[in-house]
Order: C-alpha cells, then sequence, then structure tokens
C-alpha cells in the first residue's frame, strides 16, 4: 500500500460504482487498549463479503481522508483513510495507519468475495 | 524442573500466542522427547501492525502470518501443528459446543496428559478467553481420574488479585535461544519488541532476563472453576 493519492483513488472508486462488489470494513483501536490504558473505551466494529451496489463514491478531505459511498437506500463511509492498493486480484484495500503503522481503520471493496 | 510429560497439547488462537510465554516449555518438552500438538486457531488475520509504510495489507497479512508461524514451530522444535481455519476476533462467536468438541477431539486424538491454554476470563483478549472456556470444559467433560492436568496462562490486570502466584515456574534457561529464535519469527509481531528486548538482553538488565528465561502457570483448580 502506497499514501493515497486522491485523484488516482477517486477514479478507482468510481471504477466499482454501479456493480455488485464485495465490501470489507472495519475499524479497531485494537484488542488490548483497555488492558494498556483502563480509561479507553474499547470500540470497533467489522462487516465482510457483504454485497452492496453504490452509486456514488468519493474522496473527501486532505489526509487522512474520509471515503463515503452513497448506496441507493444507505450509506457507508470510513475516516482515517491515508493507504490504498489496487491488488493483483482487482481489490481495491484502503487503510488508515497510525504514526506506529497500526491499522485503524480499513474499508475494501472488491467485485470477487474475499478469503473467509 | 520441568515434569516429564507422555504428549503435551498446546491450544491458542494466535499466531505468537504461543511464543511470549510458552515457546521455552515446548522446546524444553521437545528436548526431552516428549510429543507437543500445537492448535492454533486463527492465522491473526486482524493484526493490526502494517507497518508505516507498510510491509502488508489486510489481505496479505494471514499469509504472512501463517509462514511466521511454520518457522515459529520449526524454531521451537514442534512437528505437529494444527492450522484450525478459524478468523481472528471470531472465535466468542462461534457455537460453544462446536469449539468444546474441537477441543475434545484433539485430546481424544491425542490423549495429552498436559494441556495449556489460557486461563478463562483473565487472558485479556476475547479470543483468548473464549479458547480457554472451550478447552476447560472439554476437559471438565472428562472423567475425574482421566482430566490431563491443565496449565493456564493468565494476563489481566486483576489476575493476582484472582489467582495469587503461578504455581508453576518453568526455568527454560537452556532454551532462551530458541526462545529469542521462536519470538524473531513472527517478525510481523514481534520486530520492534524484540529490537529492544535485544539490546535490554544484552546489557544484562534483570528484568527482560527474567521475563526471557522464566515461563510461569496456573494449574486449573476444578474446586475453583471459573463457571
Amino acid at each position: 500500500m502506497e499514501l493515497v493519492k486522491p485523484d488516482h483513488l477517486q477514479e478507482l472508486i468510481t471504477s466499482f460504482a454501479n456493480k455488485d462488489v464485495y465490501i470489507h470494513l472495519e475499524t479497531t483501536n485494537g484488542s488490548y487498549a483497555a488492558h494498556f490504558n483502563e480509561s479507553v473505551f474499547n470500540a470497533g466494529a467489522f462487516i465482510r463479503n457483504i454485497v452492496i451496489k453504490f452509486e456514488l463514491g468519493k474522496v473527501a478531505g486532505d489526509s487522512p481522508h474520509r471515503i463515503g459511498l452513497k448506496l441507493p437506500s444507505g450509506w457507508i463511509y470510513a475516516q482515517g483513510i491515508t493507504h490504498y492498493k489496487l491488488d493483483e486480484h482487482g481489490r481495491l484495500l484502503m487503510a488508515g495507519l497510525d504514526a506506529e503503522g497500526k491499522l485503524a481503520v480499513a474499508l475494501e471493496i472488491s467485485e470477487t468475495p474475499f478469503t473467509y | 524442573m520441568i515434569k516429564k510429560e507422555r504428549h503435551v497439547l498446546v491450544v491458542f488462537p494466535h499466531p505468537d500466542d504461543e511464543a511470549f510465554g510458552v515457546s521455552g516449555t515446548i522446546s524444553s518438552y521437545r528436548d526431552m522427547g516428549v510429543p507437543v500438538t500445537y492448535a492454533c486457531l486463527t492465522l491473526g488475520e486482524m493484526g493490526r501492525n502494517l507497518g508505516n509504510p507498510p510491509f502488508a495489507n489486510r489481505e496479505t497479512l494471514p499469509q504472512i502470518r501463517k509462514e511466521e508461524l511454520k518457522k515459529a514451530c520449526e524454531a521451537m522444535g514442534l512437528d505437529d501443528l494444527r492450522m484450525m481455519g478459524f478468523r481472528d476476533k471470531t472465535v466468542e462467536f462461534e457455537d460453544d459446543e462446536k469449539m468444546v468438541k474441537l477441543v475434545a477431539d484433539l485430546i481424544e486424538e491425542t490423549n495429552p496428559s498436559l494441556v495449556i491454554t489460557f486461563y478463562p476470563g483473565l487472558a485479556v483478549h476475547p479470543d483468548h478467553d473464549a479458547t480457554a472456556r472451550a478447552v476447560v470444559r472439554a476437559v471438565r467433560r472428562m472423567p475425574e481420574t482421566e482430566r490431563p492436568t491443565l496449565y493456564t496462562l493468565a494476563f489481566a490486570n486483576n489476575t493476582v488479585e484472582v489467582l495469587g502466584k503461578p504455581d508453576v515456574v518453568h526455568d527454560i534457561t537452556a532454551n532462551a535461544d530458541k526462545k529469542i529464535a521462536t519470538l524473531k519469527a513472527h517478525a510481523s509481531q514481534t520486530v520492534w519488541m524484540m529490537k529492544e528486548m535485544e539490546i535490554k538482553l544484552a546489557a544484562q538488565d534483570p528484568d527482560a532476563l527474567k521475563w526471557l528465561n522464566f515461563e510461569h502457570f496456573y494449574t486449573y483448580q476444578w474446586d475453583k472453576d471459573f463457571e
């Protein structure tokens, strides 16, 4: 993955619009967050291999970016995206990595299912 | 002194769970000729450390960690690794009976005299606690006289309050080099930590040496069952 180039990422997102696509969306502050610091409220969410179709996808803001996907009757968004890659399987992988290189958020779009 | 066993079954959810607190013990058993089976439930797919600049992404991390796990087993001298195919952070959401059966089947097949896992409720990560519950339940269902000994790892902040001090301490100094090799095999998880640790070890830092050379376990007490 490399640092987001907003124009290029915008093109890639748009290439998945109006198709059935598989989504991976994840936010996390790590399973040990409240162990190392008991004042941390540990929260996260995870979905994988949910099929959706979005009509408009946008890259917003300066880095870290926000990515929003408008669905016919709903929304998906991810905040904090810093890195991206179109992998060898044609899957668009986006992630937000903090200064230590730890993943805080991920949004991935694919025309084929992700592994398990 | 590490007691000789007939067969040791180790059950943990993540590649590297074995490295920190048990790898010296595993190597010691292997030195004694004791067979050790390691059932690792997931490939740590949800690990957060991808590096910045990143060396991996969400989709490549499992393959990287799978290779690391195999190398770690080589470093420990462990030749019976079972990768059970679950997904990181989902173990507690699997059917509880299915998880108990998975452990019961492993016990039936390997007939261990000792099983090593986490202590349920005192192992911090939900996968650790879920794995521990399945193991304790599977062993509990066996007739008392046939039950293997159960060594558990606990490291929640309130562990000493609840369980006191660990009753089993293994001095693994003789296998410290293998333990370091095992930790280093999980490079995606440990590379930064090990850089710091090796500086401390080179300086003979007493806390670092203690951390490396001694492994601690709580023998599971059936009269103080967690449920």
